[in-house]
C-alpha cells in the first residue's frame, strides 16, 4: 500500500549507501593485497624465534609484498617454529636459497618477513622450504650481549 | 523483610518482562518470512523511515566523532612519536567500537523512539484493535515490518558511520596535522584484519536486534494514553543503551 | 446502554472475544466463541463490522484506503471493482466527496462515518457500535442516529448498540438492556424501559442526580470530618 515513488528511491539510494559503505570498510581497511589461494604458492620456513610475527604478517622481498605468513606453529620434536607462507604465483624465481629473516617495520615494530636473494638457479616452489632464516631479533637478548660486552671491557 | 520482599518483586517483575520480551521476539521471529513476502513493500517503507530518514544525523555524527578521534589519536600519540599510527587508532576504534555503539545509541534516539511512539499511538487511538477486529493481525501489518525495517538498517547505518568516520579522522589527521596520506591508510591496511570488520558489523547485527525488539515491545505494551506512549518512548532510549552497552562488553570479552 | 464504568465495553471485548470470560459463555450463532482457534476467530471476526469510539482509522492512509482496507486485505478483489465498493459504502454514509482527505483532515462525526464506512464494506452480518453519539453535535447525532437506523433496516443485519444516550437509544433501538455494574437490569424495547418503575432503571433513564447509584462518592462522616475528630 505504501506505493510512494519517492519512499522507494529514497530505501534504495539507502540501501546501496550502506552496501557501498560495507565494501569500503572491507576493502579499503584491511590489507588490499589480500592474496587469494589460487594464485599463490605455500613455502615453509623454520625458526628459532619468531618474535611478534603474526599471521598475515607480509612477506616482502626487497621491500616489496609478494606474500604473506598463513600458519606459525611450534615444532616439539625440534623445538623451533614452523612458519608457512604463501607467495603471489607471480614471483615464481626466488632461489631457493634466498635467506628469510624477521624484520620489523615503523616505529611500533609491526614484524614482517623479509627475504634476500640467493644465487641457486633452482627455484622455490609450492611445498619448498627456506633453509636460511635468521630469528627475530629480542630486545632484551641484545641488551643483554651489550652489557656482557661492555663488562668485559674493563 | 520487606525489604527483601520488595527486592524479589522487583527481581520476578524484571523476570517476567524478560520473558514475556523473548516470547514477544520469537512472534516477531515467526512472522517474518510470510511478512517479507506477502508486505515486501511496508517493509521496504520502514527501512525508508528507520534507515533512510537516519542518515543525515548518522553522517553528520560520524564525521565530528571520527574527526575527534583523530583528534585525540594524533595528539596523544604525538607524545611517543607515534603519530603514523594515528590511522591504526582511530580505525580500530571506530570499526571495533565506536561505530557499532555509536550508531546504536543514535538509532534508539532517533528511529526507535519514532518506532515506539507510532506503534504506542496506534494502541492508543484503537487502531490495533480495530486490525484485529478486521481480522487483520498487528504482527503482519504493523509490528514485523517495523521490526525487519530497524534490523536492515541498522548495519548499513553502522557502516556508514564507520566510514564517515574514518574519512573524518582522515582529515584531520593528514589534511589539519600533517601525517603521511600513505602512512595513514598503510598502516592501517596492514595492521586491520577482515575479522575486525566483521567483529563490527556482527555488533552492529546484534544491536539493531535489541534496538527494534525494544522498540516495537515498548510500543506495543504502552499504556495508551499520552502520557503513556511519552513513557515508552523515554523506556525505550533508556533501554535500549543498557542494553547495548552491556551487550557491547559481553561480545568484545567473548570475541577477543 | 447502561452508567459508566458498568460494564458495557467489556461486554462488547467479550463478544469480539478480545477479552476471554472467567465465567460463562459467550455463544454467537450459537456457537461457543472461546473454542475457535485463531483462523476460525478471524472468520468469525470478518463478519463483524465494528465502529470504535473515536472511529480508529489508520492515520497513515487517506478516507479511500481505510475504506478499502478489508477488502484489500481479505479479497482478491481488482482495483477497479474495490472502487466501486468504496465508493458506494462512502455514498450511503454521504462523504463520497471526502475519499482523498487524510484522516487527520476530518472533524469527529466525520471520522466516525468514515469509520462506518469501513464496517459495512464487507457487507458484515452484524454491526457493532461502541459509543457512536459521544461527543457530536446535534447534526451530527442527527446525522449517524439515521445512519444507525438505515444500516440496520435495508442492510438486514443485527445492531449492537452501547452508548448511555438514552435519547438517542430510544430512536434506533428495537430492545434495550441496561446493565448496571455488570449485570443486566432490564430488558425489553425502549417505552418498556422508560415505565418500568424499578429504581435503578428509573435513575437512570430519567436522570435523577441521586438514587442507587449515589451522589455521594464513599466518605466519612462529614461532621467528624470537618471536625477533625477522625484523624485522632
Amino acid at each position: 500500500m505504501r506505493q510512494n515513488r519517492a519512499v522507494e528511491l529514497g530505501t534504495g539510494l539507502f540501501v546501496l549507501l550502506g552496501i557501498g559503505a560495507l565494501l569500503f570498510l572491507t576493502t579499503q581497511t584491511t590489507g588490499r593485497n589480500d592474496f587469494s589461494a589460487a594464485e599463490t604458492y605455500v613455502v615453509e620456513a623454520r625458526f628459532e624465534n619468531v618474535g611478534s610475527l603474526k599471521k598475515r604478517s607480509p612477506v616482502a622481498m626487497s621491500g616489496v609484498t609478494i606474500g604473506r605468513v598463513t600458519d606459525i606453529q611450534f615444532d616439539s620434536d625440534a623445538l623451533e617454529a614452523v612458519v608457512t607462507l604463501i607467495i603471489d604465483s607471480r614471483y615464481d624465481q626466488i632461489p631457493d636459497d634466498s635467506d628469510a629473516s624477521i624484520l620489523t617495520a615503523g616505529l611500533l615494530g609491526s614484524q614482517y618477513i623479509g627475504l634476500q636473494a640467493g644465487g641457486s638457479e633452482t627455484y622455490l616452489e609450492e611445498g619448498s622450504e627456506i633453509y636460511l632464516t635468521q630469528s627475530a631479533v629480542i630486545l632484551e637478548n641484545l641488551i643483554g650481549k651489550f652489557l656482557v660486552q661492555g663488562s668485559s671491557d674493563d | 523483610m520487606n525489604l527483601l520482599r520488595e527486592l524479589w518483586r522487583s527481581v520476578a517483575e524484571f523476570l517476567r518482562t524478560f520473558g514475556a520480551m523473548a516470547l514477544f521476539f520469537v512472534d516477531l521471529l515467526r512472522y517474518s518470512p510470510s511478512t517479507l513476502f506477502k508486505r515486501f513493500n511496508l517493509v521496504v517503507y520502514q527501512v525508508f523511515n528507520a534507515g533512510a530518514l537516519s542518515i543525515v544525523i548518522i553522517m553528520v555524527c560520524g564525521l565530528f566523532v571520527g574527526g575527534v578521534l583523530g583528534l585525540q589519536a594524533f595528539a596523544n600519540l604525538e607524545r611517543f612519536n607515534a603519530e603514523e599510527a594515528t590511522g591504526i587508532l582511530a580505525g580500530f576504534a571506530l570499526v571495533k567500537e565506536i561505530g557499532p555503539v555509536i550508531t546504536a545509541l543514535l538509532f534508539a534516539g532517533r528511529a526507535g523512539t519514532a518506532l515506539a511512539s507510532e506503534i504506542g499511538l496506534m494502541k492508543a487511538t484503537d487502531q490495533l484493535s480495530a486490525m484485529e477486529m478486521m481480522a487483520v493481525n498487528p504482527m503482519h501489518r504493523v509490528l514485523v515490518p517495523r521490526f525487519l525495517g530497524g534490523i536492515i538498517s541498522m548495519p548499513l547505518l553502522t557502516a556508514v558511520f564507520t566510514m564517515v568516520g574514518l574519512l573524518g579522522a582522515h582529515l584531520v589527521a593528514v589534511e589539519m596535522q600533517g601525517v603521511d596520506v600513505g602512512a595513514y591508510w598503510q598502516q592501517l591496511q596492514q595492521t586491520m584484519d577482515l575479522d575486525d570488520v566483521y567483529e563490527g558489523i556482527t555488533k552492529s547485527i546484534v544491536f539493531g536486534v535489541v534496538a527494534s525488539l525494544l522498540a516495537v515491545w515498548e510500543g506495543y505494551n504502552a499504556v495508551p494514553t499520552a502520557e503513556g506512549v511519552g513513557r515508552a518512548t523515554t523506556r525505550t532510549v533508556v533501554g535500549t543503551a543498557i542494553a547495548v552497552l552491556i551487550l557491547d562488553f559481553m561480545i568484545t570479552a567473548y570475541l577477543l | 446502554m447502561g452508567p459508566s464504568g458498568s460494564g458495557k465495553t467489556t461486554l462488547l471485548r467479550l463478544i469480539t472475544r478480545q477479552l476471554d470470560p472467567d465465567r460463562g459463555r459467550v455463544l454467537v450463532d450459537g456457537v461457543d466463541i472461546a473454542t475457535l482457534n485463531q483462523s476460525e476467530l478471524y472468520q468469525l471476526r470478518r463478519r463483524f463490522g465494528m465502529l470504535f469510539q473515536n472511529g480508529a482509522l489508520l492515520t497513515d492512509m487517506n478516507v479511500f484506503e481505510n475504506v478499502a482496507f478489508p477488502l484489500r486485505e481479505h479479497t482478491g478483489l481488482g482495483d477497479r471493482l474495490i472502487r466501486l465498493v468504496v465508493l458506494s459504502k462512502l455514498h450511503s454514509v454521504g462523504l463520497r466527496g471526502a475519499a482523498d482527505l487524510m484522516p487527520s483532515e476530518l472533524s469527529g462525526g466525520m471520522a466516525r462515518r468514515v469509520a462506518l464506512a469501513r464496517a459495512i464494506v464487507m457487507d458484515p452480518d452484524i454491526l457493532i457500535y461502541d459509543e457512536p453519539f459521544v461527543g457530536l453535535d446535534p447534526i451530527s447525532m442527527g446525522v449517524v442516529v439515521r445512519l444507525v437506523r438505515r444500516m440496520n433496516d435495508t442492510l438486514g443485519i443485527s445492531s449492537i448498540v452501547v452508548s448511555h444516550d438514552i435519547k438517542e437509544i430510544a430512536a434506533v433501538a428495537d430492545r434495550s438492556h441496561l446493565i448496571s455494574d455488570g449485570r443486566v437490569v432490564a430488558s425489553g424495547s425502549p417505552e418498556d424501559l422508560n415505565k418500568d418503575s424499578s429504581e435503578m432503571v428509573r435513575q437512570f433513564m430519567h436522570g435523577i442526580a441521586d438514587g442507587p447509584v449515589a451522589f455521594h462518592y464513599d466518605a466519612p462522616d462529614y461532621e467528624e470530618q470537618l471536625l477533625g475528630r477522625d484523624n485522632e
